[in-house]
C-alpha cells in the first residue's frame, strides 16, 4: 500500500470520529505549543541580555562609591561621595588598557517654554561617550574648552527631548536647570531601558565641571572633586577580572585603606550582572521544557489509549483487509500512519498555538520572545516522535490479529 | 487427470479449549478440478468453516496438506500467504464485510490497493467489476445506501477484482431474503459458467442443489462427496 493511501486511510479513519480525534490530540497540542513557547521565551532572553551588555558599552566595570565611611557606619552604595575625579585618572593611567569616564550625578527639573520635566543630570569627563559607545543623532559633544571653563552647555537624552519639545529639533535650544540657563548643543541617539528597567534616555549630560559649578555643587564636593561613580572600559580582549582586580587594589591605596578595612567602592562587572538575568531566563526555559516533556507523554498515552479503541473497534475490517491480501507490515503501516498522522496534526495545531501564545506573551507581559523555524521543526519533530513511540504497540497489537478471529468479531 | 485446483491431504485442525481438544477438522482429503462450483454443507460446528477459512489461507491446518495449483500452502511465509489471498482467492462473507463511509467502487479497489496496482488503473478495473456484477450505476455509493443484495455483489465485485481463480463464498446468502439469496447465488452460477471455481459454504439445502458438486462435513469429517441434484448455472 502506497504512502499517500495510507495517510488517506489515516484521514479518514480520523475524520469519521472528529471530537475524539481533537480530544485525543490535546496533549500533543499542548505540549508542542509549550515548545514553542519554551525556545520563543528562552531566546527572547538571550537576546535580550546580550542587547543588554551592547547597550551599557562592552567590557565595562562600574566603580561607585560608598561602602563605609571613616567612623564605620555603613552607608548605601552611592550615599556618600568617596571616588573622585583623581580616582578615574589615576585608573586610566595606572591600570594597563583600560579608558575611564568619571560621573557625578544629580537630579534636578528641567525646563524649556512651559514644559517641565524631572530628569537626572549627569556630570560626565570627556571620554564618557566612548566608553559608554554611545553616539550623537544630532550637534557635538562638549569639548576640553567647554569642561574648562564651566560651559553652560548640555546634551539631551530622546526621553527628555520628547518631553521638553515634542517633535521640535531641541539644538541651539535653551533649557533651563536650577534656574541656570544651558545651551542644548547636541542630542543623543536612544539607547533604550537597561535590564533592570531604568530608561537610559531620561537624562541630560554635562561637563562635570559645569555640573559641580552650577548644578549639583556643594563647596567640599568642589574642593575634593568628588564623584558618584567611575566607568572602566578594559581593552577589548582584555582580563576582566584581572582589571577588576587591579582597579580595587589601586582605589584601596589611594584612598589608604589598611589590610582588613572593607572597601568604600564597590566594583561591578556587568557581564556578571547580564548573566544573572540570563540565568533567570533559563530557569524559565527549564520550567516549561517540563510541562512539554509531561504533556507529551501524557499525550502519547492518550493517542495508544484511542489506538487500541481504534484498533478494537475496527477488528473487522482489519480481518477483511488481511483476507483481501494486507500483509502484516501493511495493517501495522496503517495504524502507524494514523497514529502519526493524529500527533502530527496534533503537533502543527500545538505549534500554531505556541506562536499566538508566545505573541500574546510579548503583547501583555512585555516580554521578549524570538520565534524560529528551527523550534518549528522542534516540536514537529517532537510530535512526531511521540506518536511513533505510542502508536507501535497497538499498530503492532493490530497486525497480529488472527485473520479468522477478526472476521469472526462482534 | 490434470494437477486439480485444490487438492488436500489428511487435513487436520485442532482447537485446544481449556482442557480439552476439539478436533474442528480431522482426515479431510479432497480434490477440486478448476471451474467447478462445490457446496460444502453440514451442520453447526461440522468444521465446513474452517476448511474454507484453510483453502483461503486464513488459517492454518495443524496437520496435513493443502496444495493450491500444486503449490504447498504450508511452505509459505506470511507475506507470500497475503500474496496468495490478494491474488489467487477471492472471499465473499454472509454479512458482506464492506468498509463502512467507502464507495462500493474504492470498497472493490481495496484488494488492488493491496496488490501495489496505480490508482488509474484501480479504478477502470472495479468501475468494470462493477458493471460485470450489474451496478455500475452505483459506483459512487456508500454501502449504507445499497441493499443488502447489491452489498453482496459490491462484495463479489471485490473478490474478484484481481481476478482469482477461486472464490471462496462462506454463507453469502445467509444474511438475505430468499429472493436476493437466489440472485446472488445466480450470479455466482453465471460466474462459474464462465470459469470461475467455486467453493460456496452453506447449511442450507436448497442453496448447496445450486452446486453441481456436494461435500457434506460431520464432526470435522467429510461424510459424503456427490453431485448436486442440477447443473449450476441454468
Amino acid at each position: 500500500m502506497s504512502f499517500a493511501a495510507l495517510v488517506r486511510v489515516a484521514l479518514r479513519s480520523l475524520a469519521a470520529n472528529k471530537l475524539r480525534s481533537a480530544l485525543t490530540m490535546l496533549g500533543i497540542i499542548i505540549g508542542a505549543a509549550a515548545v514553542i513557547v519554551m525556545t520563543a521565551v528562552g531566546a527572547g532572553a538571550q537576546a535580550r541580555v546580550a542587547e543588554d551588555i551592547q547597550s551599557l558599552g562592552s567590557n565595562l566595570l562600574l566603580v561607585v562609591s560608598g561602602g563605609t565611611t571613616a567612623s564605620g557606619a555603613r552607608t548605601g552604595l552611592g550615599s556618600t561621595l568617596t571616588l573622585s575625579e583623581d580616582d578615574a585618572a589615576a585608573i586610566a593611567l595606572e591600570v594597563p588598557g583600560t579608558a575611564s569616564a568619571a560621573v557625578l550625578r544629580g537630579v534636578v527639573q528641567a525646563v524649556w517654554g512651559n514644559q517641565n520635566w524631572a530628569t537626572a543630570v549627569f556630570g560626565t569627563t570627556q571620554d564618557y561617550l566612548a566608553i559608554r559607545e554611545w553616539k550623537l543623532a544630532a550637534g557635538r559633544f562638549y569639548d576640553a574648552a567647554d569642561q574648562a571653563s564651566a560651559a553652560k552647555v548640555c546634551l539631551i537624552g530622546r526621553t527628555v527631548a520628547r518631553q521638553l519639545f515634542g517633535d521640535a529639533n531641541p539644538v541651539g535650544e535653551s533649557i533651563r536647570v536650577r534656574r541656570v540657563p544651558f545651551t542644548v548643543i547636541g542630542l543623543l541617539e536612544s539607547k533604550g531601558q537597561t535590564m533592570l528597567g531604568t530608561d537610559q534616555d531620561d537624562i541630560i549630560l554635562m561637563p562635570i565641571e559645569t555640573a559641580r559649578a552650577r548644578v549639583i555643587g556643594t563647596p567640599s564636593l568642589a574642593r575634593q572633586k568628588s564623584v558618584g561613580a567611575i566607568w572602566v572600559q578594559v581593552a577589548e580582549g582584555g582580563d576582566m577580572k584581572a582589571a577588576e582586580a587591579e582597579v580595587r587594589a589601586l582605589l584601596r591605596q589611594r584612598h589608604r585603606l589598611q589590610a582588613g578595612q572593607p572597601d568604600d567602592f564597590s566594583v561591578r562587572n556587568l557581564e556578571d550582572i547580564a548573566s544573572a538575568q540570563e540565568a533567570s531566563g533559563r530557569t524559565l526555559a527549564i520550567l516549561l521544557a517540563a510541562v512539554a516533556s509531561v504533556s507529551l507523554v501524557v499525550g502519547g498515552i492518550g493517542i495508544m489509549n484511542i489506538m487500541l479503541v481504534s484498533v478494537t473497534e475496527r477488528t473487522r475490517e482489519i480481518g477483511l483487509r488481511m483476507a483481501v491480501g494486507a500483509r502484516t507490515r501493511d495493517i501495522l503501516g496503517q495504524f502507524l500512519v494514523e497514529a502519526v498522522t493524529l500527533s502530527l496534526l496534533g503537533g502543527l495545531a500545538g505549534i500554531a498555538l505556541g506562536v499566538a501564545a508566545s505573541l500574546a506573551i510579548a503583547e501583555f507581559a512585555d516580554w521578549r520572545i524570538q520565534l524560529t523555524a528551527a523550534s518549528a521543526l522542534l516540536a514537529a519533530t517532537f510530535a512526531f516522535v511521540t506518536g511513533v513511540f505510542f502508536g507501535y504497540y497497538p499498530a503492532r497489537k493490530a497486525a497480529r490479529l488472527d485473520p479468522v478471529e477478526a472476521l469472526r468479531y462482534e | 487427470m490434470a494437477e486439480p485446483l485444490v487438492r488436500t491431504r489428511d487435513l487436520a485442525k485442532d482447537y485446544r479449549i481449556g482442557e480439552g481438544l476439539v478436533h474442528a477438522l480431522n482426515g479431510v482429503s479432497v480434490d477440486i478440478a478448476g471451474g467447478q462450483f462445490v457446496a460444502v454443507t453440514g451442520p453447526s460446528g461440522s468444521g465446513k468453516s474452517t476448511f474454507l477459512h484453510i483453502l483461503g489461507c486464513l488459517d492454518r491446518p495443524s496437520a496435513g496438506e493443502v496444495l493450491l495449483s500444486g503449490e504447498r500452502l504450508s511452505a509459505l511465509t506470511g507475506d507470500e500467504r497475503a500474496r496468495m489471498r490478494n491474488r489467487a482467492i477471492g472471499f465473499v462473507f454472509q454479512n458482506f464485510n464492506l468498509l463502512a463511509r467507502t464507495s462500493a467502487a474504492e470498497n472493490v479497489a481495496l484488494p488492488l490497493v493491496y496488490g501495489g496496482v496505480p490508482a488509474r488503473e484501480r479504478r477502470a478495473r472495479a468501475l468494470e467489476m462493477l458493471e460485470r456484477v450489474g451496478l455500475a450505476d452505483r459506483a459512487g455509493h456508500l454501502p449504507s445506501q445499497l441493499s443488502g443484495g447489491q452489498q453482496q455483489r459490491v462484495a463479489i465485485a471485490r473478490a474478484l477484482v484481481t481476478r482469482p481463480r477461486l472464490l471462496l463464498a462462506d454463507e453469502p446468502t445467509g444474511a438475505l431474503d430468499s429472493r436476493t439469496g437466489e440472485e446472488i447465488l445466480a450470479l455466482l452460477g453465471s460466474l462459474n459458467g464462465q470459469g470461475l471455481t467455486v467453493v460456496l459454504v452453506t447449511h442450507e439445502p436448497e442453496v448447496a442443489r445450486c452446486a453441481r458438486r456436494v461435500l457434506r462435513f460431520l464432526d470435522g469429517r467429510l461424510v459424503g462427496d456427490e453431485a448436486g441434484a442440477e447443473p449450476a448455472a441454468a
